[in-house]
């Protein structure tokens, strides 16, 4: 960590070295080691991560998630993307360089 | 002080729900170290070289521990770079996918070492840091390498791992606590963990020395709650208030045979390090049993596993399956019974074996007894 990341829309969120994503198959899910812990993730949070490739940006991101989810009003994927991303940021565990 | 005998006797009771997923094992290499620390958490009886495993044995052991659900392998000792096989072993575990970490006291290595486990797939390193005062530092560590500590923290930064510093806080430091974390945000160190000393084995023989008056723990929390403002997102500090002065016990190890298993550098299978502190457990090890079934089916890991095996009044209490009883070491250590409510639970009607060391925290400085081989 260096310093306190505001995610942006047009960001481009990467997993920083010491938190790495992962299928577990003992658990059939999805989950992100970081340092003496582990992010168990539901379905949509194991979903979301995996189209974090460090390629895409934010809004690519939750474009690609309003093609898979059709019916969901934009404003509330978006808003809960971000909030989750953030919350991962806040920790440590996402970066947007 | 209940019978021992009872607890000679039990029969092993298998736990009746599906069985449990671990996610994290302690390879304790070897317990050879150049520190001496005086509350290490090795067993008093330290393992020689000649009876530690084999690269293999551990090998073995890493992808067992993969397939059991496993996601975490750290790597400790002892000093684990003392093992001229950890780029090996470090690398095989990265290979199955296990998260590895290595736990360093940071005084054996070099550069050329770090960059040839960062190609291995080392994923973090912890380094431990006695005090910020050098001449204290080393006191504590009863070694000359306080220097070299803060060298190598900027060559695992310099070669692009993470790092964590570990801070075994207590009352020959605590003053220091601000400066601690000063420095790890100076080191560019990702996480601080503020530990504080656990009263086993080698800690327990120095306990007066290490054990902080309220005064001193009250300003330390104080000290962390304002950095964890100040570097948000900059710098982690993990932090719990030691559980002599907590009133509710710890839930150690996230419960006994739960999420942990620990192995010693002699292939014994432990559900925490401290657990050979148990003398009347019996210890299976990996030259004769599998993890898998060491975890699952041995009699040690099954011994305090869920809640059975409670008396009262944690049997009805509704934080059984929160602290799952909080640490066995520590009611066997404290009280001679290891199936005692933890005397650090304000409910225990052992409470009042704490009194004595809290009363003598603070008043009394004796010397260090340093960690060495019997």
């Amino acid at each position: 960590m260096s310093k306190l990341i505001q995610l942006k829309i047009e960001d481009v969120p990467s997993l920083p070295r010491h938190a790495k994503l992962r299928f577990d198959n003992a658990r059939k899910k999805w989950i992100i080691n970081a340092p003496e812990r582990v992010f168990e993730l539901d379905d949509i949070a194991g979903e979301v991560m995996q189209l974090i490739n460090g390629k895409d940006t934010l809004k690519q991101i939750i474009d690609k998630l309003l093609v898979k989810y059709e019916d969901a009003p934009k404003e509330q994927v978006t808003n809960d993307v971000v909030t989750m991303l953030q919350s991962l940021a806040d920790k440590g565990f996402l970066t947007n360089e | 002080m209940n019978d021992l005998n009872k607890d000679m006797s039990f029969s092993t009771p298998e736990k009746k729900s599906k069985t449990l997923i671990p996610y994290a094992m302690l390879c304790e290499l070897t317990h050879r170290c150049p520190l001496s620390c005086p509350y290490c958490s090795n067993p008093v009886e330290l393992e020689l070289k000649s009876n530690e495993i084999s690269t293999d044995l551990w090998k073995t052991a890493l992808s067992d521990g993969a397939k059991i659900g496993i996601l975490q392998a750290h790597f400790s000792g002892g000093e684990p770079t003392a093992r001229k096989d950890l780029e090996e072993l470090v690398n095989h575990a990265s290979k199955i996918g296990l998260y590895t970490n290595l736990i360093t006291s940071g005084v054996l290595i070099n550069e050329d070492r770090l960059k040839k486990l960062y190609d291995a797939g080392l994923d973090h390193v912890q380094v431990s840091i006695q005090d910020t005062d050098p001449n204290n530092s080393e006191k504590i560590a009863g070694f000359k390498g306080h220097q070299k500590k803060i060298e190598t923290c900027g060559l695992i930064r310099k070669v692009g791992l993470p790092l964590t510093v570990n801070a075994v806080m207590h009352r020959q430091n605590l003053h220091n606590l601000k400066n601690m974390i000063e420095l790890a945000v100076e080191l560019d160190a990702e996480r601080l963990e503020v530990a504080q000393v656990q009263y086993y084995g080698w800690a327990l023989k120095n306990q007066t020395a290490f054990l902080p008056t309220r005064e001193q723990l009250d300003k330390a929390t104080i000290i962390v709650e304002e950095a964890r403002i100040k570097y948000k997102g900059i710098l982690a500090i993990d932090y719990v208030v030691p559980d002599y002065y907590a009133k509710k016990p710890k839930s150690c190890m996230g419960g006994w045979g739960r999420q942990f298993l620990n192995i010693t550098p002699a292939g014994k299978v432990l559900p925490c390090h401290a657990a050979e502190s148990l003398n009347f457990l019996n210890f299976d090890n990996l030259k004769e049993k599998s993890l898998a079934w060491i975890w699952e089916h041995s009699e040690s890991f099954n011994r305090f596993r869920g809640t059975d095996w409670m008396p009262e009044p944690c049997q009805s209490c509704d934080r059984r399956e929160i602290d799952w009883g909080g640490c066995r070491c520590q009611a066997f250590a404290l009280t001679g019974n290891a199936d005692a409510t933890d005397p650090t639970c304000e409910f225990s009607p052992y409470r009042n074996v704490l009194e004595e060391p809290l009363s003598k925290a603070g008043s009394e400085n004796p010397d260090f007894i340093y960690r060495k081989y019997s």
